[in-house]
């Protein structure tokens, strides 16, 4: 089928070079680090795997690990099925159409730090459209500087409406690529509106589906900015997540050998992670 | 029917409403929004904006955040075009694994690159400067970029390509005046997404940037936290950010549903 | 199994149609008998797909009516209207296995799982399938997945009519034959009435005992197989069915008298109607002979064609191209030669429309 050519390596240099200047070296960098503990003047000493242990066996670690968890599971829960039941609903021609995909598709081309900042002036308990309506008109005590649930609500409804959108457009357009003859069978079958879900839009959604969660999953399980620029990480630490407390770890302390071991870990937990849920989706592709 | 329209109508306003708040903002003044809470503004004024379009601190970070972006979609694209019709075409040693490492660069926490980059970009000398950041983010632009070029690429036939080289073509002539058009949908895609990727983000952005080439993300949050809160000016800035995204949007428009699933539903 | 009767139906996709251009479908009154096997045939865009919609209550039409067994169903959804289709490509549920997926119907209406049992198994046999019953569908080849699609629009036993749209399309060459034998099989045993869409004259002509040709949204004519080929009542059918197709060839008719070029041709029989307008000769490359020099009408050879069981040889004569269907020995390109019209299939047409009746002579 494809041919057999060694020579389309040259094609790919460009793009090897490119990645591996961005991605190797910086890697090596860190392996280095993680391995060895510094007192400063270029001097360095192995350290072996002590700062891995130490990581992992770390209060902070952990807790920055659940927070991340929880939130992506959270995330997960929350986007998947909204976006595809948003989807479902929307127009399929029309004029409508190109109205609704380039209006939800704004908020995912805003920059992270505005959207931040975006909904943090949304927020202010007092002078904030959604901070008067709650404290004011509902009613409701509500303030993200003091109270962790409030902070944890707000941080999770961002990202929802931050990316929901991505689903919305990944699932419309798995659906959109059914051939009407489905539709026109079903209907001579007598299958009911759930019976269509599932036994044909469902499964023709399947490729589309994976590549949305696992989209999703990657990106809030990395997720840095929207949340730093909102909350700080706070109120205290309830919402520093993982990527939060790594970039604390190296940019601020500049504790290079425990950044570098959590950076790893880190990533490592990412790949395995993505890794699984890939093949998760995927493993009913192979039962012949 | 009319039950089920209601559904995408209340979550394009469930979208709007913080943009709309941004936007209303922007146009109030500080004492106005510090005073109380208003649906509207009630005192309409430009001094935000004016500040913005006079202050070069404020206007160079526009500038320098669309240099950079449009410099690392340029890149991105051009390195990708080649490497994606080797992996769309050709099979060779290695092609698979090189694939997958390419995507895992998608999946990296861009949190764990923060300080190595500082260190690696200041060591090269390209500290503060566009082409660090535009560089940079070819981290996980050029593999997505390859990935989507691959999908569409991959579906147009390879007939065509034995066909042009039977019919005498060179191959950067059949590249340029053959292949190219047949996937410029695909160009169009790739080019949409690694601007998308590169105008939103911010953390590495600005951890290789001082002055020189400050995009416009850390000049706002550097306002925010120095300048105690100018809120308005603060909403004109953000603004202003969202202008580009929409116009994108809009250009490329008839493709986003099919961009999105990236050539390969 | 039902007679269908379509009466005045026409049908427009615009909101508000004027002339006949703005019709897809401009007057159809047809009646199909029970059980019969029928094949409506005609080129891409004639119509036939918006028929079947019709018939199947995918589309309602903008007028006109559809009546099985005189009862009116124009308004009725597909649901109600007992009908199945087979669509261009296969449309099975995936995620389920061949046995769900024949059952699926049955079930959605609420049949008992003996009486389901039952007919999946009769119908699982007939088309050969019983074997695959636990397999997922989503692994068959393409002509299994073609069977389930048919097989699950037989399972209800009381189907009215069976509709296939162009069902052989994605079905590989050599397998196409295998498929419109069991179809045909199938009809034999089911005797539902069955209408077959095709644009591909081999595959309306070998099953149905009945075709329908259409051309631009009208039925051009109705007949057999036989009657389509020997009697075509339209240039179009004459050009349409046949490999090659008839030869239509511009004459004057002067005094009930045809002239091709300077040459009378002697037609089948006299005219129906005194004719003005287009007057054209129809005769079958099959009726066609070729002599060295004979008292017919000159022409030049322009190529021959040798197709295995005959030669098709392509001559030209007064500026008009004429194919003949020859077995044995053939002229060379180049050859002048005289072709003679075999009297008794010459036809003429007018305007298109047949317009000679058969008469004495050989």
């Amino acid at each position: 089928m494809k041919k057999q050519n060694q020579r389309a390596w040259l094609f790919v240099l460009p793009v090897l070079l490119l990645v591996a200047f961005n991605a190797l070296i910086p890697m090596m960098t860190v392996v280095n680090y993680s391995v060895q503990e510094t007192f400063g003047d270029n001097l360095f000493f192995w350290e072996g795997l002590g700062w891995f242990e130490q990581i992992l066996r770390s209060e902070r670690f952990h807790a920055a690990l659940g927070r991340q968890l929880f939130f992506t599971v959270m995330i997960l829960i929350i986007e998947v099925p909204l976006g595809v039941a948003i989807a479902l609903a929307m127009p399929r021609q029309g004029f409508w159409v190109p109205f609704c995909l380039i209006t939800m598709a704004l908020p995912m081309l805003i920059p992270w730090n505005v959207v931040g900042a975006m909904w943090n002036i949304f927020t202010l308990p007092d002078i904030g459209l959604l901070g008067y309506f709650m404290n004011h008109t509902l009613g409701i005590s509500y303030d993200m500087t003091q109270d962790p649930v409030a902070a944890w609500v707000t941080i999770i409804v961002m990202d929802v409406w931050h990316w929901t959108s991505l689903v919305v457009l990944l699932a419309y357009a798995g659906l959109v690529s059914i051939p009407n003859a489905y539709y026109q069978a079903a209907e001579i079958d007598g299958a009911s509106n759930w019976a269509v879900f599932r036994f044909i839009q469902l499964p023709k959604m399947k490729t589309v589906l994976t590549i949305a969660v696992l989209l999703r999953f990657m990106d809030s399980f990395n997720i840095y900015t929207e949340p730093f620029v909102l909350t700080g990480g706070g109120p205290g630490n309830s919402t520093t997540l993982l990527s939060i407390d790594l970039v604390k770890i190296a940019l601020g302390q500049f504790d290079l050998g425990p950044a570098a071991a959590m950076s790893l870990i880190y990533f490592a937990i990412t790949l395995l992670a993505s890794w699984l849920f890939y093949t998760l989706m995927t493993m009913n592709d192979n039962k012949a | 029917m009319r039950v089920k329209s209601l559904v995408p109508a209340l979550y394009i306003l469930f979208l709007m409403l913080p943009i709309y708040w941004l936007v209303a903002m922007s146009f109030k003044t500080t004492n106005e929004i510090l005073a109380g809470f208003t649906l509207f503004p009630q005192t309409w004024t430009l001094a935000n904006y004016i500040e913005i379009f006079t202050d070069p601190t404020w206007y160079w970070g526009y500038i320098n955040s669309i240099f950079y972006v449009t410099l690392n979609t340029v890149i991105s694209v051009l390195v990708a075009l080649p490497a994606a019709y080797a992996f769309s075409r050709y099979s060779f040693i290695g092609d698979k694994h090189l694939f997958f490492w390419l995507l895992t660069n998608r999946m990296a926490p861009a949190a764990v690159f923060a300080l190595p980059f500082f260190q690696l970009y200041s060591a090269v000398g390209l500290f503060d400067t566009h082409l660090a950041v535009a560089l940079a983010h070819c981290l996980f632009n050029v593999p997505l970029a390859v990935w989507i070029l691959e999908g569409f690429m991959s579906g147009v036939p390879k007939e065509l390509d034995e066909t042009a080289y039977v019919d005498g073509y060179s191959f950067p002539r059949f590249f340029t005046t053959i292949f190219l058009p047949a996937i410029k949908s695909g160009v169009g895609v790739a080019a949409f997404f690694c601007f998308m990727f590169s105008w939103v983000e911010l953390l590495l952005a600005k951890t290789l940037t001082a002055v020189a080439a400050k995009p416009i993300a850390a000049v706002m949050t550097r306002t925010a936290s120095s300048a105690g809160y100018e809120l308005g000016l603060l909403a004109a800035a953000g603004t202003l950010t969202i202008i580009p995204g929409a116009i994108v949007i809009y250009f490329v428009r008839n493709y986003i549903a099919k961009g999105f699933a990236l050539g390969r539903v | 199994m039902a007679q269908i009767k379509l009466s005045n139906l026409r049908h427009s996709y615009r909101p508000d149609p004027r002339g006949d251009d703005d019709y897809a479908l401009k007057k159809i009154d047809l009646t199909w008998e029970d059980g019969g096997a029928y094949a409506l045939l005609g080129p891409s865009g004639c119509g036939k797909s918006t028929l079947l919609n019709i018939i199947s209550g995918l589309l309602v039409p903008s007028e006109g009516r559809i009546l099985f067994d005189d009862q009116d169903v124009t308004a009725l959804p597909p649901a109600r209207r007992n009908i199945a289709q087979v669509f261009q490509f296969p449309v099975i549920y995936d995620t389920m296995t061949v046995y769900d997926n024949l059952a699926f119907p049955l079930r959605n209406r609420g049949r008992d799982e003996d009486i389901v049992r039952q007919r999946v198994m009769a119908i699982a046999e007939m088309l050969e399938v019983s074997d695959m019953l636990n397999t997922r569908a989503a692994n068959l080849s393409p002509d299994n997945k073609q069977k389930i699609s048919m097989g699950r629009g037989l399972v209800r036993e009381d189907v009215n009519v069976v509709m296939f749209d162009e069902p052989l399309t994605v079905i590989d060459p050599h397998l196409k034959w295998k498929l419109r034998s069991k179809l045909k099989e199938l009809h034999q045993r089911v005797k539902a009435t069955m209408i077959y869409v095709t644009h591909d004259q081999t595959e309306a002509l070998t099953f149905a005992d009945q075709v329908v040709v259409m051309q631009d949204g009208e039925v051009v004519q109705i007949g057999t197989p036989v009657d389509l080929f020997e009697r075509p009542a339209h240039t179009f059918v004459g050009h349409f069915i046949g490999s090659p197709g008839m030869n239509v060839l511009p004459c004057d008719v002067r005094g009930g008298v045809a002239f091709f070029g300077d040459k009378e041709l002697d037609l089948e029989g006299p005219l129906a109607k005194a004719g003005e307008g287009r007057a054209e000769v129809g005769i079958r490359p099959e009726f066609v002979s070729i002599s060295g020099n004979g008292p017919g009408v000159p022409a030049t050879v322009r190529k021959v064609s040798d197709v295995g069981r005959h030669k098709v040889v392509e001559a030209i004569a007064f500026d008009q191209r004429v194919h003949a269907i020859l077995e044995g020995e053939a002229p060379n390109a180049g050859d002048a030669v005289t072709l003679e019209f075999k009297r008794s299939q010459t036809r003429l047409y007018m305007d298109g429309w047949l317009a000679s009746t058969p008469g004495g002579g050989a």
